[in-house]
């Protein structure tokens, strides 16, 4: 966990105080609309179908048991008893009254939490591994990293008025949890020869209109010099990025249109300025804030204590535990995956009663940190294995312990035309749907691992391009219809998904997502070969001649 | 639209030339970019102050000959979510070490003082009066910050290295 000093605490309470004058001048009206949409869009409040939507960042996806809590006390005290987990690490409440928000945000504050900068077109909260610090083979811990970056990205004076926004992303694993190639600059921590630590540096990755799986810009850049180069990045983009159309504002297109071989040249030229400034980082400032992270005091014990052995013999516990469970640096220890995609019910959600409870369960099994996943589930870091069976049946008492982390019904969808302004189509009544037809445990297990992905609109915040299956709802002639793709993924071997065929209508998704799991299941190799390795195989031909065969 | 320069309420000794005005015998002028570039000789033999007004789109490099011999320098904001003139300023102060008078224009709100003020600007055309009043008020809004510029407030990072090193003394 990150601390709060007295430094940051004091940032974050001017910020509040700001934007409670901001909210005053809205309502006495000497802000007109359109010059309060900026400032609440810089402080995460967006205005939706039905009312103000509010996004609290969740810096790293890491949270403190007293901060979980605060978050149920903002659902409970000015939302409607509930809250909505992001694609990255945010939370979102639908039902937030302007007059209200400045208090929710002081609240908030007591625990070091804000929504600075959670929307509108500036630097977005810094995600990364959701196991981060934990992960076994990771190279070192990205926080430290992420933490320094958000610091830096936090009011910038240069960069607060971007083109468009621009999201950040780093990873320390070679297993990429943090989907690096779909941010507008991915890092990935390395070592050089001589054993320090720097970054592979990738830029240009996004979904949207115009999706780009990111490049690399360079291949190594040392951890001193980390922030002078995302300045530079950032200088060039601010200066030469588009402005004239929405739609082509965002770094891919400025990459995209000059070149990765351009675009690096001028950021190196930029770069070449600035790199030997008060932008350069010393050990000791690292250190400062590596300090300022606490790790647990781990124990000594058994890779395989008695209660599993014996937990072992019940089917549910292991259906739970081989799905949710995973690997801890630590012997002894495990990360457990809290899937909050409940058959039938919206992804992604948790109410205040939940919140609070696995605060409780936090404090008692996992050294009082929970971590949020841009798959929108949580997990547990640090829960000891012989706590796994008192666990899960806490977790199943909370309605939290379903065992589908991975599976088909592990959807990730954006809120859709339920709640969004943009959105074109329905997305959560689909993933209910499809999680009722995949509600047989047997038949998701025997299937394996598959994301399914949905967006209700082009700017693809379930980012349908890269799930294994993509549904994307548009509107044509005044209904929804959706277009689905087969074959993305957004990990270390980010791809986009390829469209099987002509967009289909609402009440027909679901048919036809099972008749692509029933070709799935047809062609691959043997049980062993996952959907998007059979994808990758075959191509979409034979998905498409299985599907649309009858229609 | 009042003017905000040295923190406080400030009448403006400057006139805004068009490209075609006819240029006044006395008296301190801000001059559109293109005319400047075109005229500046001309411009800077006469007596009086010369600045420019220099649109967010045009590479300030291209000023750079000039910043000795003029004395201030309008960067535009055509609407405050357009913020390619941060940049500008910044280059203008931090890398061609400019001094004169960096006045910030179009659509100033108070919201934007302390990133200006960050920035290198020391001028600025507020739209609202309120706002103007508001100035030195909101300029404090803030003491805590994250990124070094060359305005040289002390960043985060290094209070807390200051802040380290004076508890090492003490122990």
């Amino acid at each position: 966990m990150y601390a709060y000093d007295e430094i940051d605490r004091t940032l974050v309470n001017e910020r509040v105080s700001e934007f409670r004058d901001q909210v005053k001048r809205r309502l006495s009206g000497e802000l007109t609309e359109d010059e309060f949409k900026i400032l609440r869009l810089q402080n995460g409040v967006y205005l939706q179908l039905h009312a103000y939507m509010f996004r609290v960042a969740i810096p790293y996806g890491t949270l403190a048991t007293n901060q979980l809590r605060a978050l149920a006390h903002v659902a409970r005290k000015y939302d409607r008893g509930y809250g909505h987990f992001t694609t990255r690490q945010n939370i979102q409440f639908n039902w937030i009254k302007l007059a209200e928000l400045p208090d929710a945000l002081a609240d908030l504050a007591k625990v070091g939490i804000h929504a600075m900068q959670t929307s509108g077109n500036n630097m977005r909260n810094v995600t990364s591994d959701q196991w981060a610090g934990v992960a076994p083979g990771e190279i070192e811990d990205p926080r430290i990293w992420s933490e320094l970056i958000r610091q830096h990205t936090t009011l910038h004076p240069e960069f607060s008025f971007l083109p468009r926004k621009f999201k950040i992303a780093i990873t320390a694993s070679d297993h990429d949890r943090a989907a690096i190639k779909i941010h507008d600059i991915g890092l990935k921590l390395i070592k050089n020869e001589k054993g320090e630590t720097g970054f592979e540096v990738l830029v240009g990755g996004g979904l949207g209109r115009t999706p780009f799986i990111a490049k690399t810009i360079k291949h190594f850049v040392h951890g001193r010099d980390i922030l002078s180069y995302i300045e530079a990045i950032l200088r060039v983009y601010n200066q030469y990025g588009r402005r004239d159309n929405i739609y082509k504002a965002r770094i891919k297109i400025l990459v995209h249109e000059l070149g990765i071989e351009k675009f690096s040249r001028e950021v190196e030229e930029e770069w070449q300025h600035i790199r030997n400034s008060s932008l350069q980082i010393d050990d000791e400032v690292i250190e400062d804030i590596r300090s300022r992270f606490t790790y647990p005091a781990y124990e000594k014990l058994p890779h395989m204590p008695d209660e599993l052995r014996q937990a072992a013999a019940d089917p549910e516990f292991e259906a739970w535990r081989k799905n949710s469970v995973a690997p801890h640096k630590v012997q002894g220890y495990s990360i457990v995956t809290i899937s909050l995609k409940p058959i039938g019910k919206p992804p992604g959600d948790a109410t205040a009663e939940q919140m609070d409870a696995l605060a409780d369960l936090a404090d008692k099994y996992s050294f009082g940190e929970i971590r949020v996943g841009h798959e929108q589930n949580l997990a547990l870091p640090h829960v000891a294995k012989r706590d796994l069976p008192a666990l899960w049946k806490a977790l199943d008492k909370l309605g939290l312990a379903t065992p589908n982390v991975n599976l088909i019904t592990d959807i990730i969808a954006c809120p859709g035309l339920d709640y969004c302004s943009l959105a074109n189509a329905r997305s959560i009544p689909i993933a209910q749907e499809l999680t009722r037809r995949f509600a047989n445990h047997e038949l998701a297990n025997l299937i394996g691992r598959l994301h399914i992905n949905i967006s209700g609109c082009i700017n693809a915040c379930g980012h349908h391009h890269v799930g294994h299956i993509g549904i994307l709802g548009v509107e044509k002639n005044g209904e929804e219809v959706y277009q689905i793709t087969i074959g993305g993924r957004a990990d270390e071997g980010a791809a986009l998904g390829n469209l099987i065929g002509p967009g289909v209508k609402f009440d027909e998704v679901a048919d036809v997502i099972e008749d692509v799991v029933e070709a799935y299941l047809a062609l691959r190799e043997r049980p062993e070969e996952l959907f998007i390795d059979t994808v990758k195989r075959l191509g979409v031909e034979p998905f498409k001649e299985r599907v649309y065969a009858t229609r | 639209m009042p003017l905000v320069n040295g923190g406080k309420i400030a009448d403006d000794s400057f006139v805004k030339l068009a490209v075609d005005t006819p240029l006044p015998d006395g008296g301190d002028i801000l001059v559109p970019a293109e005319r400047f570039v075109g005229e500046a000789e001309a411009l800077l033999k006469r007596a009086g102050k010369v600045g420019v007004i220099w649109p967010n789109n045009r590479d300030i490099d291209e000023l750079v000959p000039y910043l000795g011999k003029i004395a201030a320098v309008a960067l535009v904001f055509p609407t405050f979510r357009d913020g390619r003139a941060y940049s500008q300023a910044r280059l203008l102060r931090e890398r061609y070490n400019y001094r004169g008078e960096l006045r910030a224009t179009g659509q100033i709100l108070r919201d934007q003082f302390v990133f200006m003020l960050r920035a290198g600007f020391d001028s600025f055309e507020v739209k609202k009066q309120a706002d103007a009043e508001a100035f030195m008020q909101t300029a404090k809004r803030y003491s805590v910050f994250y990124q070094p510029t060359g305005d040289g407030r002390i960043t985060a990072l290094h209070r807390r290295m200051q802040l380290r090193h004076s508890e090492g003394v003490g122990t």
